[in-house]
């Protein structure tokens, strides 16, 4: 139940994009049209899930003050919680290149039509906030965290499907001033997404 | 250089016409998050410019001895060494802020501005260029982070650095501060004002 809740509360309330701006440059260059889109939304589910419970163990099991003290007494007091960020990004960085690997060999047009952006997550600063956020927020345990990063994954893929739906049609259908056009609308257009959004604020299962 | 740009365009051009932020669409993530106050702005800006100066010089020294296929992990590497030692520096200095500014510290490893600079211009150009580049493009990202602070601040809590600005007097007349200011949503619309702004001024750079 409280895992359900977090879940609930990570898409809506704490939206990646609406409530933090995080991942806001692949946001914005990537949502012009819905499949690719969704396809980025997707990737970046994944490695949201793949890459929270790995860093919450490394930061548990490794990086905290003494973590390591499952080695003996003597590493009791080594705190290497400074190297945090150097390590998820590495984690990050490195699972990108295996998931990449794995998708090019088992399904070929998957990443066909994912190929330009698996590289790209490596650098989306959602996956990176997110494990920073876990670090920050102390999570119970490495299935809580999993939770957390799927709900964060799927409400940034709501984000940028939904966004990608309406640039579509401001493209088509509307007369948008000249200096606006492209970006500067679509900023707008997020903040008004975001305003929406904070009628979620304070909601509770 | 093959296009003969010189030392001083490097510098110059992202203060405006190629400014990082409204016109490459870089780095977009902090720029709305640390903005409802102008002080963590400004260290947000300081901080940038120093880690993209010196990343910079870096990857253009070790530029030809880099590997093609792993490059983004050597990049990534070397700014979050960068971004450590800045955090540290933060921790020991400026605690309130460092507080205030929270996960962004960290999140200045993934700012695109970064990525991008070093793949766009260190991997391809001297040490010095290099350094002026970042320095250039740290100022860009910098100047549009303190006018957008500068405009939510004065807004939305009638304060700049913390001091008051806006009379006392005012406030008796029945002014009052605009709260919706300092909702993060309001940082898009301001950046988003000076895009207008700036597109309307630099007409070669709109959109079709």
């Amino acid at each position: 139940m409280e895992n359900l809740n977090l879940f609930i509360r990570s898409i809506f309330v704490d939206n990646m994009v609406f409530a933090y701006f995080l991942g806001m440059c692949s946001f914005l260059a990537v949502s012009k049209n819905v499949k690719t889109a969704f396809g980025l939304g997707v990737a970046v589910t994944f490695m949201l899930i793949v890459t929270l419970p790995i860093n919450y163990l490394l930061e548990n099991y490794v990086l905290k003050a003494g973590a390591l003290v499952w080695l003996g007494d003597t590493f009791a007091d080594v705190d290497l919680s400074f190297l945090s960020l150097i390590m998820f990004i590495a984690v990050i960085a490195s699972m990108t290149q295996l998931v990449e690997m794995a998708v090019e060999k088992y399904s070929p047009s998957l990443y066909a039509s994912l190929g330009i952006f698996l590289p790209l997550i490596a650098v989306n600063c959602a996956i990176l906030g997110g494990s920073l956020f876990m670090q920050q927020r102390g999570f119970a345990n490495a299935w809580t965290a999993t939770c957390a990063g799927a709900g964060w994954g799927i409400g940034w893929l709501l984000a940028i499907t939904a966004i990608a739906a309406i640039r579509e049609r401001v493209a088509s259908y509307s007369n948008v001033p000249a200096p606006l056009r492209g970006i500067g609308i679509t900023f707008i257009l997020c903040a008004l997404m975001g305003i929406a959004f904070m009628s979620f604020l304070g909601i509770k299962l | 250089m093959a296009d003969k740009i010189s030392n001083k365009q490097i510098f110059f051009n992202p203060f405006s016409k190629d400014n990082p932020v409204v016109v490459q669409v870089l780095g977009i993530c902090s720029c709305l998050a640390v903005t409802a106050k102008l002080e963590p702005a400004l260290v947000m800006g300081i901080s940038v410019i120093a880690v993209l100066a010196f990343s910079n010089v870096i990857i253009s020294l070790i530029r030809n001895t880099i590997p093609t296929n792993i490059r983004i992990i050597v990049q990534l590497v070397v700014v979050a060494a960068l971004v450590i030692v800045v955090n540290q520096l933060l921790l020991a200095y400026a605690y309130d802020v460092s507080k205030q500014l929270s996960v962004f510290i960290g999140l200045i490893i993934t700012n695109c501005i970064l990525m991008g600079r070093l793949e766009a211009f260190a991997m391809g150009n001297k040490p010095w260029p290099s350094f002026l580049d970042g320095i250039g493009n740290g100022i860009g990202y910098a100047i549009i982070l303190v006018i957008v602070g500068f405009f939510r601040e004065l807004l939305g809590s009638g304060t700049l650095m913390g001091f008051q600005v806006i009379p006392q007097c005012f406030y008796e007349a029945g002014y009052v501060n605009n709260g919706l200011m300092i909702l993060p949503p309001m940082a898009l619309i301001v950046v988003a004002c000076i895009i207008w702004a700036h597109r309307s001024w630099n007409k070669d750079l709109q959109e079709k």
